[in-house]
C-alpha cells in the first residue's frame, strides 16, 4: 500500500464521547454525597441558631424556621450563662484573643530565630539538639500536664494569663522550630556565604535577607499557631484559670450549663462564634492552610 | 530559651515516668532521696489496670484474644476502640475520596474547601454540633421518629455499648477531609509516566489504582497512620464535648482519666501518662522505620 | 538506510492538537516506513513528545488520524494499538521485581503462563537481565532500569516502539553505551522505531530519518547526513551541528553558476555551490560549518578564493580547536586541529569550502 492510499477518514479528532457516562456518575455522586455529609451539620448549626426555643421543640432538626432570628446569637454573646455568671461567649473571646495573640507572637519569634541558627550556624550539639527537637513534637501533652503545673506553680502564675501563654509557647516550639529550620536549610547557602562577604552580621542576615524572604513559611506558622491555640482546651482548662478561659472552655461550660432549661439555639450560636475565627482563616488563607495543619498535625 | 523548653519536655516526660514508680501525693516530692523513699515500683501500674474505670474486661481468662476489645469496657479499650476504628475508616473514606477527586473533577476546588473545613474547627465545636445532631430527643432520632419513621432508632450517646461509635462519626467527620488532602498530594506526585506506561500495558485504571498506585503511596499511608494513630490516642476535647465520659463512664478516655485523677490518684495518673508514652512510641516505630532507615 | 520497497507503518495525518488557544501540533502529516527508526527531534516545547503521545494513544488529537499498520487506530486504546512504549523516568512499577514488570501486562491480558515465561526469558536473554530478574527496581542502576523499561516494550511483541527520551536521565558514559544497545537492538529486530530525543547526537546515530520539529510543525524530515550537509533552512541549519553554523550575513549579485557572495568588501564566487533553488541576486546568509573553513596560514597573499582574517579568540577542545576570526565586523569559527597554533590579533588567509555550504534567502530563511 503506498502512502497516498491513505486518506483521512473518520476516525479523526477525538473520539466521540457520550457526555454522561456511568463512571462520571459515580464519581460526581459519590462526591456530592460526600459533600452533602460534611456540611450536613453546618447546615444544622445554623438553622438551629436561628429558631426560636420554641421552633426547635416543636419542630424537626432538618427543617429551618419560617421566622428567622438572631436573638438566640445576641443572647450567646452577651448572656449566655457559663454556670458562673451571665456574660455569654464574648468574655471568652476577648480571653482567647488575649491567649492567642501573645501565644503565637513569642512563640514563632523564639522559633524561627532558633530555626535560622540551626540551619546556618551549626553548632556542636545541634544534630543531638535537632534529633530531640523531632522526638519532643510526639511526645503526647498529657505526660507533660502535671510537671507543667509543678512548673507554673513554682513560677507563681499558675492560674493566670501568662500560665497559658507559656504553655502554648513550650508546646509551639518544637514543631515550629522544625519547619523553620527545615525551611531555612532549603534556601541556597550561597545567599547566607554572600551576605557574610557583604559584612552582614546575624542579626541583619535574619531581618534583611532571610525574613523578607520567608513570608510564606511565617504565613505557614501563623495559621498553624492561631487555629492550634484558638481550638485548644485542655491547656485553656488547667492552666488559664477561671477568670481567662478561652473561648472554647466558655462554650463548653455555656452547653453544659442547666441553668434555665437546654436552650439549643443559643447553644448553636455559640458554637458557630466559637468555630467562626479559624474558619475565616481556613477560607482566607487557602493552600497555606493545608500546609500548616500539614506541619501541626504532628504536634503533642 | 530553646535549651529551657526541652528542659522541660526532656525533665518533665522523666519526672512523670519515674514518679510513676512511688507514692506520690498531692503535695508532690522532687528530691532524689524522696523519689527513693517513696519508690513502689510497679504499684501504681498493679492498681491501674485493677481499676474498673481504666479497664475492666470480664473473666479475662475465659475469652479469646480477639474478643478481647468487644468484652472490654473502660477508658483504655475505649481509645482503642476509637483508635482502631478511625484509623481504618478515615484511611480508606480518605484514599477512596482522593481517587474520586483525582479523576478530574470540575469543582474540584469547591469540594476540597467542603471537605476540609471540618479540620479548621476545633474539637470542642465538632463535638458540641454532633451532640445537638445525634441527640435523642430532638436530634436526628426525633426528626425522623416525627417525620412518621417512629420505629426508627439512632440514640448511640445514650447508649453505654454504642457511644464510642457516636464519637468515631464526629472524629471522622471532622478528620477524613486532611486525610484526603494528604493522600491526593501523594497521588498527584506519582510519576506521570506510571500511569502512561499502564495504559500501554493495558492495565484498567481502577487496578492501576490498587496494583500499582496504592503500593508506591507506602510512604504517604506511614505519614498518615502517624498523625491519625497519634491523635486518635489523645483523644479527650471530642468526648467531653460531646458525652464528658458518659453515659456513667463509658466514653471515658485516658487523657480525661489522667486529668481527673491528678488530684485524687496522681500516681495512676503518671502511671497512665507512662503508658501512653510507651503508646506513641509505638505509634512512631513505622515511621522512625521508614525515615532513618533509608538513610542507613 | 530506507528501505527500497517500503510500506508505511505508521502514518499520521493533518494531526492537530490545540489547549485552548494554543496550537501544540499543527496538521502534522507523517509516514514512518516499515522497520524505520525514525527521530523526532528538536528543543523541549516543540512538540515532539505531544506527537510521540498521540500515536501512543495517551493524548487525542483535535483533529487529524493516526494509522498504524495502515489501520485507522485514532480511536482505540493504547494496549490496542500493537506499540511498547519506553520512558525517560523508566516508569517501572517500583514494587515490583524486574521479572513482574515485564510480565505484569501480559497477566493482565491473560496471556497463558507458559507463554508468559517463554516471553520473559528472551527478552531477559535479549538484554542480558538474568541475574537481574528478581531484584526491585530500586536496587537497579539507571542504565539497568531503563533496559528493563525497554524489555517491557519488547515483551509485547509488538511492530512498533515508541521512545520518549528513555536516555535524557542517564550519565554521559552510560547514555553512550545505551545508545549502541538501541541501535544494535534496531538491527536485530528490525522493528518499527520512533524515537524522541532533544539529543542531537542521539539522533544522528540512530536515525534512518530525522524529523526536525518546531513549534508543532516539521521542519525537515531526510536522512541524517542530509539533514547535516543540506539544511532546508536557517532554523535547521542552526539547530544540528555542534559547534554550530557560522551564518554570515551578505548579499549575492548575479544569478546561476555566475552567482557571487558578497560579504562586506570581499567577494566569495558560488560556482561550487550545490544549490536547492535558482540563485537569484539579493540579501542572503551564507551557512558554513566551522569544519569547513580552512585556515591557511603560510599564504602571504590572499589567492582567489582566500580571504583575510584577524584571530579574535582561540578555544582549545581537546581534539580539536575552534579559532573565532574577524572579516571587518562578521564574527565566525573554524575548527582546526589543536596543534597549530595561532595569536590574537594575528591576521590570516581563510578558505569557505562552499561546496558543502549553504545558503539561504535572508527574508525567508530557506535554503537556496
Amino acid at each position: 500500500m503506498s502512502s497516498t492510499s491513505i486518506t483521512p477518514i473518520i476516525p479523526a479528532g477525538k473520539k466521540p464521547k457520550k457526555l454522561i457516562t456511568t463512571e462520571r456518575v459515580v464519581v460526581y455522586s459519590v462526591l456530592t454525597l460526600c459533600a452533602l455529609f460534611f456540611l450536613f451539620p453546618l447546615y444544622i448549626m445554623v438553622i438551629t441558631s436561628l429558631k426560636d426555643i420554641e421552633a426547635i421543640r416543636s419542630g424537626n432538626i432538618f427543617v429551618p424556621t419560617m421566622h428567622p432570628t438572631f436573638t438566640a446569637w445576641g443572647k450567646a454573646w452577651n448572656s449566655a450563662c457559663t454556670g458562673l455568671y451571665c456574660e455569654g461567649i464574648k468574655v471568652g473571646f476577648w480571653n482567647s484573643v488575649r491567649i492567642t495573640g501573645p501565644s503565637v507572637i513569642v512563640s514563632i519569634a523564639v522559633a524561627s530565630i532558633t530555626g535560622y541558627s540551626l540551619a546556618n550556624w551549626p553548632f556542636k550539639f545541634s544534630e543531638v539538639f535537632f534529633t530531640i527537637l523531632l522526638v519532643s513534637s510526639f511526645i503526647p501533652y498529657v505526660v507533660m500536664l502535671y510537671p507543667l503545673v509543678l512548673i507554673t506553680r513554682w513560677l507563681g502564675i499558675f492560674s493566670t494569663l501568662p500560665a497559658v501563654v507559656l504553655v502554648h509557647t513550650i508546646f509551639g516550639l518544637p514543631i515550629l522550630t522544625l519547619l523553620f529550620r527545615n525551611y531555612f536549610s532549603s534556601l541556597p547557602q550561597e545567599l547566607f556565604k554572600a551576605a557574610r562577604v557583604d559584612g552582614a552580621g546575624y542579626w541583619r542576615i535574619f531581618f534583611q535577607v532571610y525574613a523578607p524572604m520567608s513570608v510564606p513559611i511565617f504565613t505557614v506558622a501563623v495559621i498553624l499557631q492561631i487555629t492550634g491555640i484558638w481550638n485548644d482546651f485542655l491547656f485553656g482548662v488547667i492552666y488559664a484559670g477561671p477568670t481567662n478561659y478561652p473561648m472554647t472552655v466558655q462554650l463548653n461550660n455555656i452547653v453544659n450549663s442547666v441553668q434555665g432549661g437546654k436552650e439549643y439555639n443559643v447553644d448553636m450560636a455559640a458554637t458557630i462564634l466559637t468555630g467562626i475565627v479559624p474558619l475565616a482563616i481556613y477560607f482566607f488563607s487557602g493552600k497555606y492552610f493545608v500546609r500548616g495543619i500539614a506541619a501541626g498535625a504532628v504536634k503533642g | 530559651m530553646m535549651l529551657i523548653v526541652l528542659g522541660v519536655f526532656v525533665g518533665g516526660t522523666a519526672w512523670t515516668v519515674l514518679f510513676s514508680f512511688t507514692n506520690i501525693k498531692i503535695v508532690p516530692i522532687f528530691t532524689p532521696s524522696e523519689w527513693i523513699n517513696g519508690f513502689v515500683g510497679t504499684a501504681n501500674y498493679d492498681r491501674l489496670f485493677h481499676t474498673d474505670r481504666w479497664m475492666e474486661c470480664p473473666a479475662l481468662s475465659h475469652i479469646g484474644q480477639a474478643d478481647w476489645q468487644l468484652q472490654c469496657r473502660g477508658a483504655l479499650p475505649n481509645v482503642v476502640t476509637y483508635a482502631v476504628l478511625s484509623i481504618i475508616l478515615s484511611i480508606s473514606i480518605g484514599f477512596l475520596l482522593a481517587v474520586f477527586m483525582d479523576q478530574k473533577v470540575r469543582l474540584e476546588g469547591m469540594f476540597r474547601t467542603i471537605y476540609l473545613y471540618p479540620f479548621a474547627l476545633s474539637f470542642i465545636v465538632t463535638g458540641h454540633v454532633w451532640a445537638w445532631i445525634l441527640s435523642p430527643e430532638y436530634g436526628l432520632q426525633g426528626s425522623i421518629r416525627q417525620l412518621g419513621w417512629t420505629s426508627f432508632s439512632f440514640g448511640w450517646i445514650a447508649d453505654r455499648q454504642m457511644v464510642m461509635y457516636a464519637i468515631v462519626i464526629a472524629g471522622i467527620w471532622q478528620g477524613s477531609g486532611f486525610v484526603m488532602a494528604l493522600m491526593l498530594a501523594g497521588l498527584r506526585g506519582i510519576d506521570d509516566e506510571i500511569w502512561k506506561a499502564a495504559k500501554i500495558d493495558g492495565i484498567s485504571t481502577w487496578r492501576t489504582y490498587l496494583q500499582i498506585v496504592l503500593p508506591m503511596m507506602k510512604p504517604v499511608m506511614v505519614t498518615t497512620f502517624v498523625i491519625v494513630s497519634s491523635g486518635a490516642v489523645r483523644i479527650y476535647d471530642l468526648v467531653v464535648a460531646i458525652t464528658d465520659g458518659g453515659p456513667g463512664i463509658s466514653s471515658d478516655v485516658p487523657t480525661r482519666y489522667i486529668y481527673q485523677n491528678f488530684s485524687a490518684n496522681l500516681g495512676q495518673s503518671l502511671a497512665a501518662s507512662t503508658c501512653m508514652l510507651v503508646a506513641m512510641a509505638f505509634i512512631l516505630i513505622p515511621w522512625i522505620r521508614m525515615e532513618f532507615g533509608k538513610k542507613g | 538506510m530506507m528501505k527500497a520497497n517500503s510500506t508505511p507503518s505508521v502514518s499520521v495525518r493533518g494531526l492537530a492538537l490545540s489547549y485552548g488557544a494554543v496550537q501544540v501540533l499543527k496538521a502534522l502529516d507523517l509516514d514512518i516506513m516499515d522497520g524505520e527508526f525514525l527521530v523526532l527531534l528538536g528543543p523541549s516545547g516543540c512538540g515532539k513528545s505531544t506527537l510521540l503521545n498521540c500515536v501512543a494513544g495517551l493524548l487525542e488529537p483535535s483533529d487529524g488520524s493516526v494509522f498504524i499498520k495502515g489501520k485507522n487506530v485514532t480511536w482505540e486504546e493504547p494496549k490496542d494499538r500493537g506499540i511498547g512504549m519506553v520512558f525517560q523516568s523508566y516508569a517501572l512499577y517500583p514494587q515490583m521485581t524486574v521479572e513482574r514488570n515485564l510480565s505484569f501486562g501480559l497477566r493482565v491480558s491473560g496471556l497463558p503462563k507458559e507463554e508468559i515465561e517463554k516471553r520473559v526469558k528472551r527478552v531477559g536473554d535479549m538484554l542480558q537481565l538474568g541475574e537481574l530478574l528478581q531484584r526491585k527496581p530500586s536496587a537497579l542502576s539507571g542504565g539497568q532500569r531503563q533496559r528493563v523499561a525497554i524489555g517491557r516494550a519488547l515483551v509485547r511483541e509488538v511492530d512498533v516502539f515508541l521512545f520518549d527520551e528513555p536516555l535524557s536521565n542517564l550519565d554521559a558514559k552510560l547514555r553512550a553505551e545505551l545508545r549502541v544497545e538501541i541501535k544494535r537492538l534496531h538491527q536485530r529486530l528490525a522493528n518499527t522505531m520512533i524515537y524522541v530525543t532533544h539529543d542531537q547526537i542521539e539522533a544522528m546515530t540512530l536515525a534512518d530519518r530525522i524529523a526536525v520539529m518546531k513549534g508543532g510543525t516539521i521542519q525537515q524530515l531526510d536522512a541524517p547526513q542530509t539533514i547535516y550537509n543540506k539544511p532546508k533552512n536557517l532554523y535547521v541549519a542552526g539547530f544540528i551541528g555542534s559547534p554550530s553554523m557560522n551564518f554570515l550575513k551578505g548579499k549575492i549579485e548575479g544569478s546561476g553558476t555566475k552567482a557571487v557572495f558578497h560579504l562586506g568588501n570581499q567577494k566569495i564566487p558560488l560556482n561550487d555551490y550545490t544549490p536547492d533553488a535558482p540563485i537569484k541576486p539579493g540579501a542572503a546568509v551564507l551557512g558554513v560549518r566551522p569544519e569547513h573553513i580552512q585556515i591557511d596560514m603560510a599564504a602571504t597573499k590572499a589567492t582567489s578564493d582566500a580571504y583575510k582574517a584577524v584571530v579574535d579568540l582561540v578555544e582549545p577542545m581537546g581534539s580539536d580547536s575552534l579559532v573565532w576570526l574577524k572579516i571587518d565586523d562578521t564574527l565566525f569559527s573554524a575548527r582546526v586541529e589543536s596543534n597549530q597554533h595561532f595569536d590574537v590579533g594575528q591576521k590570516v588567509n581563510v578558505r569557505f569550502r562552499i561546496g558543502l555550504a549553504s545558503v539561504f534567502d535572508e527574508a525567508t530563511g530557506d535554503r537556496l
